[in-house]
């Protein structure tokens, strides 16, 4: 279970985060919605330690997320337990795609023997739809479709019990976004992880999420299941799955 | 008033940034004593900063080697003292140009492909990546190119010195009528092992100042293609900058009577 409390972040004089309260609870598919800039990125890289917080409390299964020092061997076991996709794929370029896949797998904690991660690499390169002849490829050569179905592949190779996706359909044609959020709610469903998406793609919430929070202004404005997001009588969510321009969001931000 | 609050915000602004710097070093130097490390990296940065500078460090010194042995020769013609260009010409480069040259060359060449490398993974969350990998990226990136590039500025020093010994020599014997045999001679006998020690040492200085710096500028990188360009400059101006300082420094301290 993941919880945040009373969580602050401001950069400069900007106040991203004004007292976020979320709680995720286990093997659930949480997805946060919101406009650009009201902070669903900085609250995401809150709870893996990426950012600290200025204020509150983060934590995971009861676990202080903010309280783990960098580098120390509680944080790598805690991070072992991640997985991440990132909104740009963030493959590292100077690696083979099946390097990338098994990065956890060639070094630290989990490390195992070359062809044994380059196996498991493949099986999951198999399993985001990728054929074995992708691997041997370097980022640069694959279209942003694949190079995000390279970073789930990453994102999964270590069998993480907990797994965030960054606007995981952001850049990708309405086709392809389709593929991958029925991707992610197979993979999801399948390994029984925890999931913590972000994302303004409505067509993205409805296929990944069991439950929706809304942030707004720096604070989650609502909360539930995503069967009751179009019943939520929140004006804010309202215009927002209605993607108005009439409403208390403000256009010009 | 203002004029005086402004000198001391810079003053206070330089001071952070040599801490933060400092600390930077500092962090680094730390991880070298605790493990994992990433040999595989480590033989990929010494390749690239040493054995992919040899061409340019080569040219670089040859002519220098060259230019100096021309100038020693014209200058002291004045006073008839032409005959001591392969002394001069040897202390020239192994004290001062050998090490001096091939640290901005490296400055040019190295730290800035290290702070672009380093901002352009800042940029496109390759560094947070890394981190959600349960990889320490100041032990997966900075490490191995620090300790590379401290490791094998001495043997680039060492062959620019070599090289621009032979640019002076080939003037030497070429245009200005030296004898082959007496300028070698001359150039052996006069150099001190203390030359060739000390002309080692500044180069692992500078190869750790420049590799350095690449890093910082680097992981400090601001957001888009601007950022990544001005953490470029900004790596390569003080690398340069601080390769000169040190230089100074270092030549006190060793020359000094």
């Amino acid at each position: 279970m993941i919880e945040l409390r009373n969580v602050h972040k401001s950069f400069g004089p900007k106040h991203v985060l004004r007292g976020v309260d979320l709680t995720i609870a286990k093997g659930k598919s949480m997805v946060i919605i919101g406009g650009s800039g009201t902070g669903k990125s900085v609250t995401l890289k809150c709870v893996l330690g990426l950012i600290q917080p200025d204020l509150g409390e983060v934590t995971v299964d009861g676990q202080d997320v903010t309280k783990l020092r960098q580098g120390s061997r509680e944080r790598d076991a805690f991070l072992a337990r991640f997985g991440m996709l990132f909104q740009g794929g963030a493959l590292f370029d100077s690696l083979h795609v099946w390097e990338n896949v098994a990065f956890r797998l060639l070094r630290g904690s989990l490390k195992k023997s070359k062809s044994d991660a380059r196996e498991i690499a493949i099986e999951k390169l198999r399993r985001v739809g990728l054929t074995p002849d992708v691997a041997d490829l370097f980022p640069a050569e694959l279209s942003g479709g694949m190079q995000k179905r390279v970073g789930l592949a990453r994102a999964i190779a270590a069998e993480p019990e907990v797994i965030f996706f960054d606007e995981p359909t952001t850049g990708l044609d309405p086709i392809m976004s389709g593929v991958i959020n029925d991707l992610i709610r197979e993979i999801v469903v399948e390994m029984g992880a925890t999931a913590m998406t972000i994302t303004h793609d409505m067509t993205s919430v409805r296929a990944i999420a069991d439950d929706v929070a809304m942030l707004h202004g720096g604070t989650v404005r609502w909360t539930g299941p995503v069967s009751q997001m179009d019943t939520s009588g929140d004006a804010h969510v309202t215009q927002f799955i209605s993607g108005s321009a009439e409403g208390p969001i403000e256009t010009v931000r | 008033m203002s004029f005086l609050a402004a000198i001391g915000r810079i003053v206070l602004s330089l001071f952070a940034a040599i801490g933060r710097v400092a600390l930077f070093g500092f962090e680094t130097i730390s991880h070298l004593f605790r493990p994992p490390y990433y040999p595989r990296e480590i033989g990929v940065a010494l390749m690239q900063i040493g054995y992919f500078s040899l061409p340019v460090v080569g040219l670089t010194t040859i002519f220098t080697g060259g230019a100096l042995a021309l100038q020693i020769y014209a200058g002291g013609a004045r006073f008839s003292a032409e005959a001591v260009v392969p002394q001069i010409v040897a202390i020239g480069m192994v004290r001062e140009l050998g090490p001096v040259l091939v640290g901005l060359m490296i400055a040019a060449r190295v730290t800035s492909s290290i702070a672009a490398e380093i901002a352009t993974m800042k940029v496109t969350e390759q560094i947070d990546a890394l981190v959600t990998l349960s990889t320490n990226p100041m032990k997966y990136l900075t490490l191995p190119r620090v300790l590379a590039a401290t490791l094998v500025m001495p043997v680039l020093v060492a062959v620019g010195n070599i090289i621009g010994i032979m640019g002076g020599y080939l003037v030497g014997t070429g245009r200005l009528g030296f004898n082959a045999g007496t300028y070698l001679r001359n150039t052996i006998d006069f150099l001190e092992p203390s030359d060739i020690a000390t002309s080692l040492a500044k180069g692992a200085v500078f190869g750790f100042l420049a590799a350095l710096m690449g890093c910082y500028y680097g992981m400090q990188s601001g957001r888009g293609a601007q950022g990544v360009g001005r953490a470029t400059k900004s790596a390569v101006v003080v690398a340069s900058v601080l390769i000169l300082a040190a230089n100074f420094i270092l030549t006190e301290l060793f020359f000094a009577a």
